[in-house]
């Protein structure tokens, strides 16, 4: 179908785990490909083998600064992809990567990893290690109706992306160090005044780096790994009542894209 | 700004159940519906304020049985970080319908979560009952302890029940006194992160309820989602709930009106505080 959006994923410093992610949308993943978007590029799942021109770019991984290839790969998929989506806490805020610092045999000049967005604007973040195939998904059906989409289902879409938008355009400044810790929670939710105790944080912490002690997020900052879910998944960090307030046609648009049969 | 937002109907209600009227903090609506849900096969367990280690400290649980839930009837006035388990609940528990009940800020957090799953997941698409309940402001634990020992005089460990109304907050022990402060007392044990807070009645549950606007026993509740609404026609058809129309009874929507502006209006304003607090410089504003 000519109306679909062209999709790739590039595999920069990361460990497949954000692709297995899109994969895990199971026959998620075949309807997108059925029906909104061509796998124009991924190393792991077609066999093209340079960078083509696409609408929509899923990076995975930091950049080593080392691997000059790498660098050229980002740039590259910089001038090709009309939207650049940072996917997963290594690609959006550096995550484990933040703590390579060289030695290792077989080169162990390779040293210093940056988020991609240190290299290149970013349009759009997906945080989270790994990223949740949900979330991918509703990326992927909202680029597909903000790039095909009528007036309406343009604006919906802007709507749901301006929060990852903001992210990524947070990340993008110069002089950012697209940092993610969950640091965050405290410098920008508890010390902000705004902090009211839910939990979403702790649940979100993929290594249970972060406990609920009397009500506040206590953070264990020596098992923190840097991916940026807690802050990201946060009430307190982004919330739009437009969007949140109608989550029900939200939902309910995503599952029937995802549906089309309606069975 | 909608104060009550999205609602199919509103009434007042209790439950038919005297067992779990019992020690329910109002109508045990939230109590009731999760029992129903669990016998229908609605949801396999909902994730509570249980019993914690401390005496009135709740514990996020997650309840598979009707004992667990009716265990953890009533209202704690202090922080239940009920989302932190929201995983849990459909790893180790392998919950498929996960029910859950939280305040307002609660209920953001959860719609949040269904629409941006961060480490979430296939944990969103799992949530089948979410009952919110209204809520004016909480207070941490240490708080708690402070308005309910050094104010009211009550220990915690002979505290009955707690409540807040009419402009006193209340406290009951199990020997049958009673001790009433002013709520202007309580006002600088709040926690900080209410002051903010810019939702009164649950607008993102399936179903809220809370006390105001209902008489003793009885509890408003708001049906909004599709979701919510088919839940409770059936409850209703099955007899668990008994239900007066909400004009029939006073004070009625007014008031929650009433208490729903004022909390809005009073914390917009705070958030205008916030953004100029220092000199060319505020505080950031979550509301994108
Ligand atoms: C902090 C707080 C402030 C509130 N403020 C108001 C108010 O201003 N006006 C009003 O009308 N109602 C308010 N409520 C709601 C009211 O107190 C009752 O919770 C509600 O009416 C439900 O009563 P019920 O009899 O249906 O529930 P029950 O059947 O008694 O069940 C109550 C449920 O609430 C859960 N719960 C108890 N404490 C907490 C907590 N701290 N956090 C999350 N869940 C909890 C329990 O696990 C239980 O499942 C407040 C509740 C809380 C927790
Ligand atoms: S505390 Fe946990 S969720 Fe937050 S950045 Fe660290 S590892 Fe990620
Ligand atoms: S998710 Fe945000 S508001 Fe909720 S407990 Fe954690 S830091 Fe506080
Ligand atoms: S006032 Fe708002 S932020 Fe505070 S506990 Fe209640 S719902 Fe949450």
């Amino acid at each position: 179908m000519s109306n679909k959006i062209t999709l790739g994923h590039v595999h920069m410093s990361g460990c497949i785990g954000c692709c297995v992610s899109i994969a895990d949308t199971y026959g998620g993943l075949f309807t997108l490909l059925d029906n909104y978007a061509d796998l124009v590029y991924s190393l792991t799942l077609v066999d093209v083998r340079h960078i083509p021109k696409m609408d929509v770019a899923l990076v995975e991984g930091s950049v080593c600064l080392q691997d000059e290839l790498s660098i050229e790969e980002i740039k590259e998929t910089r001038e090709r992809a009309t939207v650049v989506v940072a996917l997963g806490g290594c690609s959006a805020y550096g995550n484990i990567t933040r703590f390579s610092r060289g030695g290792q045999f077989n080169q162990p000049q390779h040293e210093s990893y940056v988020p991609i967005s240190k290299l290149i604007d970013v349009d759009v973040y997906i945080p989270g290690c790994a990223p949740n195939p949900e979330v991918i998904r509703n990326v992927a059906v909202m680029a597909y109706l903000l790039l095909k989409g009528n007036d309406a289902q343009k604006k919906l879409a802007t709507a749901y992306l301006a929060p990852l938008m903001a992210l990524a355009k947070d990340g993008s400044r110069i002089e950012s160090d697209s940092e993610a810790c969950g640091c965050d929670i405290m410098l920008k939710v508890i010390n902000q005044g705004l902090c009211m105790g839910c939990g979403t944080c702790a649940a979100s912490c993929p290594v249970f780096a972060i406990s609920m002690e009397y009500g506040k997020p206590n953070i264990d900052r020596e098992m923190c790994i840097k991916c940026g879910a807690c802050y990201s998944s946060c009430p307190r960090s982004f919330f739009s009542f437009d969007v949140c307030g109608d989550y029900e046609n939200i939902l309910g648009a995503i599952t029937a894209a995802m549906n089309p049969g309606g069975n | 700004m909608d104060m009550l937002g999205k609602y199919k109907t509103c009434v007042a209600a209790r439950s038919t159940s005297s067992e779990i009227l019992k020690s329910s903090q109002d109508g045990g609506i939230v109590t009731q519906m999760f029992i129903y849900a669990l016998e229908e096969g609605i949801i396999d367990g909902a994730i509570v304020a249980g019993p914690g280690d401390e005496p009135w400290k709740p514990k996020p649980m997650v309840a598979t049985t009707p004992e667990e839930i009716l265990a953890a009837r009533g209202t704690r006035y202090n922080i239940s970080p009920n989302m932190a388990v929201i995983k849990e609940s459909v790893r180790k528990y392998g919950l498929d319908k996960v029910g859950i009940v939280g305040t307002p800020c609660q209920m953001q957090a959860l719609r949040k979560a269904q629409l941006y799953p961060v480490g979430m997941r296939y944990v969103t698409d799992k949530i089948a009952l979410a009952m919110g309940i209204f809520c004016m402001e909480n207070f941490s634990y240490q708080s708690m302890k402070q308005i309910v020992e050094d104010h009211c005089n009550v220990d915690l460990h002979s505290l009955k029940k707690t409540d807040i109304g009419k402009g006193k907050y209340w406290a009951y022990t199990n020997r049958g006194a009673v001790s009433q402060i002013p709520l202007k007392v309580t006002h600088k044990y709040e926690q900080p992160g209410c002051h903010v807070c810019l939702d009164y009645v649950a607008n993102m549950g399936d179903i809220s309820t809370g006390s105001v606007g209902s008489p003793d026993g009885w509890s408003t509740v708001f049906v909004r989602s599709t979701n919510g609404d088919n839940i409770w026609k059936k409850a209703v058809e099955a007899g668990v709930f008994e239900v007066k129309a909400i004009d029939s009874v006073k004070p009625g929507l007014d008031l929650v009106t009433k208490l729903a502006t004022e909390k809005i209006t009073k914390n917009q304003k705070e958030l205008e505080h916030r953004a100029k607090m220092g000199v060319n410089k505020g505080l950031r504003n979550p509301y994108i």
